[in-house]
């Protein structure tokens, strides 16, 4: 155990009605305040140096004016940060979990539903890692809300310097007030883009043009989602004036299709894409400093799965995502989730859930009767399942077919890390009958590297059921006890379950 | 589906693949069944190394240096045509005394006789003191009393290699059916058995091949000829790629106590490789847990401090995955090959615990001997499938 | 505790590649590296192309930088410390000539980038 570690630990007192909460973002500040709120005491853990998540990123960097974030959100950064009961843990990263129990030796389910063995019912071990060294946190209840990250679907030239996530872009401008580039391109499918393009272009970015691979006009499709949220219209009305005001065009039914390097810069290759995204001409090519790209959003799952939490596809976009009741409890008692590991909903939608997860948490904590939750939930339900709608008819609208697979060539690298491209992963697949990510993985190492499959998981399961004809488990690439890599010192130090 | 061939392979792990291999250049008809995916046993889950370090003379160390000349034979075929298996004749180095505490003369006493009865059988082996292991490894603990080095051992990526057999195996006409489970065994009127029944229909054939694994027990119940295989669990650490730290293949002394042993308990002990993708491999422990899918962090826990023991600098470096797999555990320690006395037609490929990658080629070379009734180049009767009596009845009897 | 307050210290300077880049107190390594217009952060394992900061939040290992001879830091995650030495452009995982990789069922299809 790690020098001062005993201190930490002390800070709960046994038999306190303890809450961990994974991910200070709005998901799990709002968790954190609802359950404070009601007598627990709260540890948040969050690999960020601030809290806040993506959304609500504070920069780190004097002079770099924080976001004036908009309503309820906004908010929680404050409620949050002065609560006497919410205790914060930045800087450390969550890199296993486990149930804890009393014997040492003792094995957890892993890989399903289980009931509890030993220790208290539903307590969880988590195994942090942080800028002191290693520690573990136990908790007879946990919120995991642990967020997720861009999607980006491959294309030749994805992985040149200069090619970033949009929320990368977003997070370094807001941040830590830089820019990826002066002139930059932002590419993918999603409202997010049209946030990302005002954000770059306040900052001071020139944005050569948005491009969304969408057709857009599908949006009328979904008049009863959109009529349930007239707050949502004005946001999206917000975002086309910022365009407008800061003359970025807006490209539809079209794709960033490839980026070559071009002296100092990039050059980005613009084309027309069908309705499945099949490629068709060249509309443009942009000289750039910067691509921003994102498809969307991939949930963080793997704690959870780690946890032996039942996943499902999420409908609506194609996601792994965590199944949960509508306060958030997951098949594995004492573990709920919230936020975008249970679908990908927006902030606003983030932190009902995280608020509805919160108050089942103080309700499986013994703080509020079933009375008393049914209260404080029901406003939050009503409004959580608006939103949800919302959500859903944007995802269909932004939903990501398979036509990218077109955009490949056979140099192109799908799995960043382990640099294998698609020519090797389909001759692979033919040449030696791979139809299962297991086998693919460890016969071409796609998944294999660093990153642990989070960026190229999707995309090499795609191009897998394609080769081999046989659907694929989006789960296969989410389970795996190591969350996040993490020194073998902090591994071989650390104790048993306490 | 339907077909009759001359041999049905029933597993494809690498055991199963390079039977399948040995029969069809052999010009045999063979069809190999798996019930789930190319190397979804212990294959996918252990690492690569074919050691005759580890073995003492014996019918064990015979096979191990059969299967060294075969499988250097096999890298080389195979490489050219169906890809790199990763082969790396790159040495295996063991250690003792290791850490303060230890002691290290007892552990180099041991050693010592060890090597000498190796050496006496035809194993290349070469005394080391704490300097000379240095020399090998620069990254090792300066704690230690000294060790041995076996110029033979190699390791090899056993995926690639179940893949690369698999596929030249195809070459030569046999075929590789996936998601088939062989639910049952059919015998002729005299109890022969003359092929396998499957969710996809009846597979005729001159001989069954059981490469079952740890799972072979369970076929070979199909044919009522009780094996008393057991699954023994393993878990391995995988670390981030690093600039080559760990030269050869090291591991404790202790590593070959906690093989011979038959503890059900959790053992644990040292052993470290790189890999040519840049990985570190942190082994091993051994469990007789059946197939219990649980984590266990108290072992996993263990490897790394073993590890950290063992090459300090890797302290510092990142651990990325960890996962599991059962070796096919005999209760002898010996593998279970050749011809069944008791259910003709039935041919045994399993039961090599955690040396199946290793032992593989020696066993398909004899099982397709078997097979085609030539007389096998090494004898058979220490892996004879029905020499667990004494065991059979007592699992009867506790049944 | 309430959360930390941003640095309000004044910038520094860090060593990259032997050259001094400006720091603005409280940026990270990558931050820091893009405001000077530094691109790459490190070179890949076989084919030795270059890679620079793709997901910004910790997600995709290809900032990785040596920092003060730690190898594989994010960049994208690790503040800057006054005096830090920094070197971008190497091959994590690998000594130079070492790559090895793909699997290798040959084919007119095969790509070139894994060899
Ligand atoms: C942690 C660990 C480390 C190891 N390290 C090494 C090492 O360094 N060197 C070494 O030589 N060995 C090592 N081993 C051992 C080695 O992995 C095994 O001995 C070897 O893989 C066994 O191969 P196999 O083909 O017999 O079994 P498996 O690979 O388990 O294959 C058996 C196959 O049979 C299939 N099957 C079972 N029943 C049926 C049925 N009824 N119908 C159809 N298909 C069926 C299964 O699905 C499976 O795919 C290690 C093992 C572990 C767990
Ligand atoms: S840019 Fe992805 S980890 Fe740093």
């Amino acid at each position: 155990m790690s020098s001062g570690a005993p201190d930490r630990r002390s800070e709960h007192r046994r038999g306190a009605a303890r809450l961990a909460v994974v991910g200070a973002g709005p998901a799990g500040l709002a968790a954190a305040v609802a359950a404070a709120e009601t007598g627990a005491e709260v540890t948040v853990v969050d690999l960020g140096q601030r809290p806040g998540g993506q959304y609500l990123r504070q920069p780190t960097v004097a002079g770099v004016r924080p976001d004036p974030h908009p309503g309820r959100a906004g908010d929680l950064l404050r409620q949050a940060g002065g609560h006497p009961r919410i205790t914060f843990r930045s800087g450390h990263q969550v890199w296993s979990a486990e149930p804890a129990g009393d014997d040492p030796s003792e094995t957890w389910p892993s890989s399903r539903r289980h009931s509890s063995s030993g220790g208290p019912a539903g307590a969880v071990t988590l195994r942090l890692f942080g800028p002191a060294g290693p520690d573990t946190l136990t908790a007879p209840v946990v919120v995991l809300a642990p967020g997720g990250y861009d999607r980006v679907v491959p294309f030749p030239g994805w992985d040149l310097p200069g090619v970033v996530t949009a929320g990368g872009a977003q997070a370094l401008a807001k941040g830590q007030g830089v820019l990826v580039g002066r002139r930059v391109l932002v590419a993918g499918t999603g409202p997010f883009l049209l946030v990302v393009a005002a954000g770059l272009a306040s900052a001071g970015a020139q944005v050569a043009g948005v491009v969304e691979a969408a057709p857009l006009h599908r949006w009328s499709r979904h008049p009863l989602a959109v009529a349930g949220q007239p707050g949502k219209l004005a946001e999206a009305a917000r975002h086309f004036a910022a365009l407008r005001r800061h003359r970025i065009p807006l490209w539809r039914a079209q794709a960033v299709t490839e980026v070559v390097e071009d002296g100092a810069g990039l050059r980005a290759t613009v084309r027309r894409v069908d309705a499945d995204w099949r490629p068709g001409e060249v509309t443009r090519t942009v000289p750039v400093d910067a691509v921003c790209v994102g498809y969307g959003f991939t949930p963080s799952v793997e704690l959870a799965v780690a946890l032996g939490c039942a996943t499902r596809i999420d409908p609506a976009d194609g996601s792994l995502v965590v199944t949960v009741d509508e306060l958030g409890r997951s098949s594995v008692p004492g573990v709920l989730v919230a936020g975008e590991a249970t679908g990908v909903g927006g902030a606003g939608l983030a932190v009902d859930e995280g608020r509805l997860a919160g108050l089942a948490a103080a309700h499986r904590l013994g703080l509020l009767d079933d009375a008393g939750l049914g209260r404080a939930a029901a406003p939050v339900l009503r409004r959580a399942a608006r939103q949800r709608r919302f959500a859903a008819a944007m995802h269909r609208v932004h939903r990501v077919p398979d036509g990218w697979t077109e955009w490949l060539r056979p140099d192109t690298v799908v799995c960043r890390c382990e640099e294998v491209t698609a020519g090797r992963l389909r001759a692979d697949v033919t040449g030696y009958g791979l139809d299962d990510i297991r086998a693919l993985k460890l016969v071409t190492r796609v998944g294999m590297g660093l990153c642990q499959g989070r960026v190229c998981g999707r995309a090499a399961a795609c191009l897998l059921a394609a080769a081999s004809g046989r659907d694929q488990p989006l789960e296969d690439f989410a389970k795996r006890q190591i969350v996040m890599p993490v020194p073998l010192g902090a591994v071989a130090e650390e104790g048993p379950p306490q | 589906m339907a077909g009759s061939f001359d041999v049905v392979v029933v597993g494809a792990g690498i055991v199963g693949a390079a039977c399948a291999y040995a029969c069809a250049r052999r010009g045999l008809t063979v069809a190999v069944l798996e019930r789930a995916g190319l190397v979804a046993g212990a294959t996918g889950s252990g690492e690569g190394n074919l050691l005759v370090s580890d073995k003492l003379p014996g019918p064990e160390l015979e096979l191990a240096l059969f299967s060294n000349g075969l499988w250097r034979r096999w890298a080389t075929e195979l490489g050219d045509r169906y890809g790199d298996i990763e082969l790396e004749a790159k040495g295996g180095l063991v250690v003792t005394g290791v850490g303060p505490g230890a002691d290290g003369a007892a552990g180099l006493a041991g050693l010592r006789a060890t090597a000498r009865a190796q050496a006496a059988a035809g194993v290349l082996v070469e005394s080391l003191d704490p300097a000379g292991v240095r020399e090998r490894e620069p990254a090792i603990t300066p704690e230690l009393a000294g060790g041995l080095f076996y110029p033979q051992d190699m390791q090899l990526m056993p995926a690639k290699a179940t893949a690369a057999l698999l596929a030249a195996a195809r070459a030569d006409g046999a075929e590789v059916r996936l998601r088939t489970e062989v639910t049952g065994l059919s015998r002729d009127a005299g109890g022969r058995v003359v092929g396998v029944r499957t969710g996809a229909g009846p597979v005729a054939a001159g001989h069954v091949v059981n490469a079952a694994g740890a799972w072979a027990g369970a076929l070979a119940g199909l044919a009522g000829a009780d094996t008393p295989v057991a699954p023994r669990r393993g878990f391995i650490l995988v670390t981030e790629p690093v600039p080559p730290l760990v030269r050869h293949k090291v591991y404790s002394a202790d590593y070959l106590d906690n093989v011979a042993s038959g503890d059900a308990g959790l053992q644990s002990s040292t052993v470290v490789e790189g890999t040519p993708a840049g990985t570190i491999l942190i082994g091993a422990t051994r469990e007789l847990v059946d197939f219990d899918h649980r984590y266990n962090a108290e072992a996993v826990r263990r490897l790394a401090e073993g590890a950290v023991r063992l090459f300090p600098p890797l302290a510092a470096v990142r651990a990325m995955r960890v996962y599991h797999g059962f070796r096919p555990f005999s209760p002898d320690h010996l593998p279970v090959i050749g011809a069944d006395s008791r259910v003709p037609g039935l041919v045994h490929a399993h039961g090599h615990e955690g040396a199946g990658i290793g032992l593989a080629p020696a066993t398909a070379h004899l099982v397709a001997q078997v097979v085609s009734g030539e007389r096998p180049d090494l004898a058979l009767g220490p892996f004879d499938p029905a020499r667990f009596r004494t065991e059979v009845e007592a699992a009867r009897a506790a049944a | 505790m309430p959360p930390p307050e941003p640095g309000t210290a004044d910038g520094f300077t860090i060593t990259v590649d032997g050259a001094a880049v400006p720091v603005r107190a409280g940026q990270t390594l990558a931050a820091a590296l893009l405001a000077a217009g530094r691109r790459s952060t490190r070179r890949t394992r076989f084919a030795g192309s270059s890679r620079g900061v793709f997901c910004g939040i910790g997600i995709c290992f290809d900032c990785l930088v040596v920092c003060n001879g730690e190898p594989n830091v994010r960049a994208c995650l690790r503040p800057a410390a006054a005096g830090d030495t920094v070197e971008t452009g190497q091959r994590p995982g690998t000594t130079a000539d070492s790559g090895r990789g793909g699997a290798g069922v040959g084919g007119p299809d095969a790509g070139e980038g894994v060899r």
